[in-house]
């Protein structure tokens, strides 16, 4: 096991982090709701929680710099949280707050931090051409950033996935995609809806690399990135990673999941890639156990500064509407 | 009253599926294919308890790939079949927009009258819950502008069942903007105009025909969906100030009602469209223009117009306040026009 104890402890401070300002989001969302609108309350509009998904994030996240450019979809805050973006105008945004990073114009889908190149948006694989764009910039400008774009196991469906895919082999650019199979476009399996049972056998289609990563594990997810991003600098062209993993909570949250079975959810949290990220850092001897209880601590304090932050700023005034539009 | 009993009250959502079932009942050619129409019932409940009726061969849960989804709705409408394409959110219009511009719309056409397209394109529209830029849009005028469809957007549960089963029977290709708050849904914002009489039997309402939802004599307003629910909302507070409004229902615009709308500014002498769109090149300057053109010596005062200022829609509440028209607003408006 080559993976060295600083990147791991990260891994295991981002994933926690990840955590905690989902489960503080998943409460803080509810707030105002009751009975349940979807536009009433602190934080209005469609939330989607990753709560379950941070593996994929932290395993990747791990091996980029500021440089790098991250584009996520509908489902973005462990991407965000992995990438560095400012925690505090992050949370205003999704708040809707003068402070935030859009001046809480884009909401909770549409975060632009370019301090660290990152940013999402709320249409279905929407930002792998536009990495494929990001990466072409790189490479023309020849700095070694590479380029990920994180989509659900869905959007590999989408035309834009295989116009993406073939351009970026075509010029071999650094451009990775990551797949997180969390088994469900909103409702739909997986097997309902892909051809194919995994998805880094459609790299053969594109000529590139294509990784396979199961039961949402954070060593395996951080192997798997370190051999793409490595490939992707030397110039070797894009590669797909596909992660299974697993989404604890509903598409968004006020979803009924009538779709799922009977005790998944608990099947699937018993198998938790934090606890047992935790379990292998303290077994190694890395850290003990109060160590990382610490750790937890003064994580769990910048998390709840950030939420602090957000409910303390002003919303924007509301003619700031009209600004914007244009340069 | 006899007649007050015999009401059968559904909401928005019920009564479009109620449409599509009774169809689908009738014609074995009229299948539903979508992202989550199965199990999930829609995303907005458009297609809420067919999946148990009809199976999975007759509503059809397909993977995210709208080009694809569109396209072979066109295709299967060319043999003959009523498809009915779900497009979850009219803003994801965008990945799919060449089917329907330039295929969906031009097939009839460019056959010469030769291949018929007779599907339905059902897309969800429509913000104020704070859904931000990429899933709060209208945009009716997008659609409206091209030639070779029918788009049409109706307000009442009534209209929305009554218009579903023309827009299937209809050997055009028909786009079905159905709006989110009007679907009744549990978990958006209740609104009493969501839920209404729907009788039980199969009914047609016309696509391509308006409805004067309130009858006045002082100033017209002009509003399709939410906005015609403002604009009733409106005239309830004008009326007590002795100003009596017509609001018009528009339902369709494509083919436009020019002339329940031309007959109404000929007796009111005044009028406001207000719209959810975007204000410029939209409905709003599509109905003064008609109004300037064939009745401009009817009008009183300039005609005003209302929608989306032109601005993508903000996430924020007060923004997104700001931006969307209001029955507040609308009435201070009208108080203005017929104040000066």
């Amino acid at each position: 096991m080559g993976i060295p104890e600083d990147k791991l402890l990260w891994m295991y401070d981002t994933m926690f982090k990840s955590r905690y300002y989902e489960e503080t989001m998943e409460r803080v969302y509810m707030e105002g709701k009751s009975p349940f609108n979807i536009g009433a309350g602190l934080v209005p509009g469609e939330m989607h929680l990753s709560t379950g998904q941070e593996p994929a994030a932290a395993g990747i996240c791990a091996h980029l710099t500021d440089e790098d450019t991250v584009m996520s979809p509908h489902r973005p805050h462990h991407h965000a949280i992995a990438k560095g973006v400012d925690l505090k105008r992050m949370t205003a945004e999704i708040f809707g707050k003068e402070s935030g990073l859009g001046k809480g114009k884009g909401g909770h889908m549409h975060l632009f931090d370019p301090a660290v190149k990152f940013s999402c948006s709320g249409i279905v694989a929407a930002g792998m051409p536009q990495a494929v764009g990001t990466a072409l910039a790189a490479k023309k400008r020849k700095s070694d950033a590479v380029s990920v774009a994180f989509i659900g196991e869905g959007a590999t469906n989408a035309g834009a996935f295989h116009e993406a895919l073939n351009m970026a082999a075509l010029w071999k650019l650094p451009f990775i995609v990551v797949v997180e199979d969390n088994n469900y476009g909103i409702s739909v399996p997986k097997d309902v809806a892909t051809s194919v049972e995994t998805n880094d056998v459609r790299s053969s289609a594109y000529g590139i690399a294509g990784e396979k990563v199961t039961n949402n594990d954070p060593i395996a997810m951080y192997e798997a990135s370190e051999r793409t991003v490595e490939r992707a600098r030397a110039g070797e062209g894009p590669t797909i990673i596909e992660i299974e993993t697993y989404r604890y909570l509903g598409h968004f949250q006020g979803d009924p999941e009538l779709y799922r079975e009977d005790g998944e959810v608990e099947a699937l949290r018993k198998k938790d890639p934090i606890a047992g990220l935790k379990q292998y850092v303290i077994d190694q001897g890395f850290v003990t156990e109060s160590e990382l209880d610490e750790r937890e601590d003064v994580i769990k304090s910048e998390v709840d500064q950030a939420y602090q932050f957000a409910r303390g700023s002003e919303y924007p005034v509301s003619e700031a509407a009209l600004e914007d539009v244009f340069v | 009253m006899e007649t007050a009993k015999k009401e059968r009250m559904l909401t928005g959502n019920k009564a479009m599926a109620e449409g599509i079932a009774q169809e689908m009942e009738q014609n074995d050619d009229v299948f539903v294919l979508g992202e989550d129409v199965g199990k999930y019932g829609g995303i907005f409940g458009s297609t809420e308890g067919l999946l148990d009726k009809f199976g999975p061969d007759r509503i059809m849960d397909t993977p995210i790939s709208e080009s694809a989804i569109v396209g072979s709705a066109i295709g299967a409408a060319t043999e003959g079949m009523r498809p009915i394409a779900e497009l979850m959110f009219t803003d994801f219009f965008g990945v799919c927009m060449d089917q329907i511009y330039n295929h969906m719309a031009k097939i009839h056409y460019m056959s010469g009258g030769n291949v018929k397209v007779p599907m339905v394109l059902t897309t969800a529209v429509g913000g104020e819950y704070n859904d931000a830029a990429q899933h709060s849009q209208t945009l009716y005028a997008t659609f409206a502008h091209l030639p070779g469809m029918k788009v049409v957007a109706p307000t009442t549960p009534y209209d929305l069942k009554g218009m579903m089963i023309s827009a299937i029977r209809d050997d055009n290709p028909v786009v079905f903007m159905f709006h989110k708050t009007l679907q009744g849904l549990g978990w958006m914002d209740p609104l009493e105009a969501s839920v209404g009489n729907v009788p039980e039997d199969a009914y047609t309402v016309p696509l391509g025909k308006a409805n004067v939802a309130r009858e006045g004599s002082d100033v017209t307003i002009v509003g399709i969906q939410m906005m015609t629910v403002y604009a009733l909302e409106a005239a309830e507070r004008l009326a007590e100030e002795g100003i009596e409004a017509e609001v018009i229902d528009l339902r369709s615009l494509v083919p436009l009602d020019k002339e329940t709308i031309l007959n109404s500014v000929r007796k009111t002498h005044n009028i406001l469209v207000v719209d959810e769109d975007y204000l410029s090149y939209g409905m709003t300057s599509e109905i003064s223009a008609v109004v300037a053109e064939e009745a401009l010596y009817d009008l009183d005062t300039p005609i005003k117009r209302m929608a989306i200022p032109d601005v993508p829609i903000p996430y924020s509440r007060p923004l997104e306040q700001h931006v969307v028209p209001s029955a507040e607003k609308i009435y201070k408006q009208v108080k203005d026009m017929l104040d000066s």
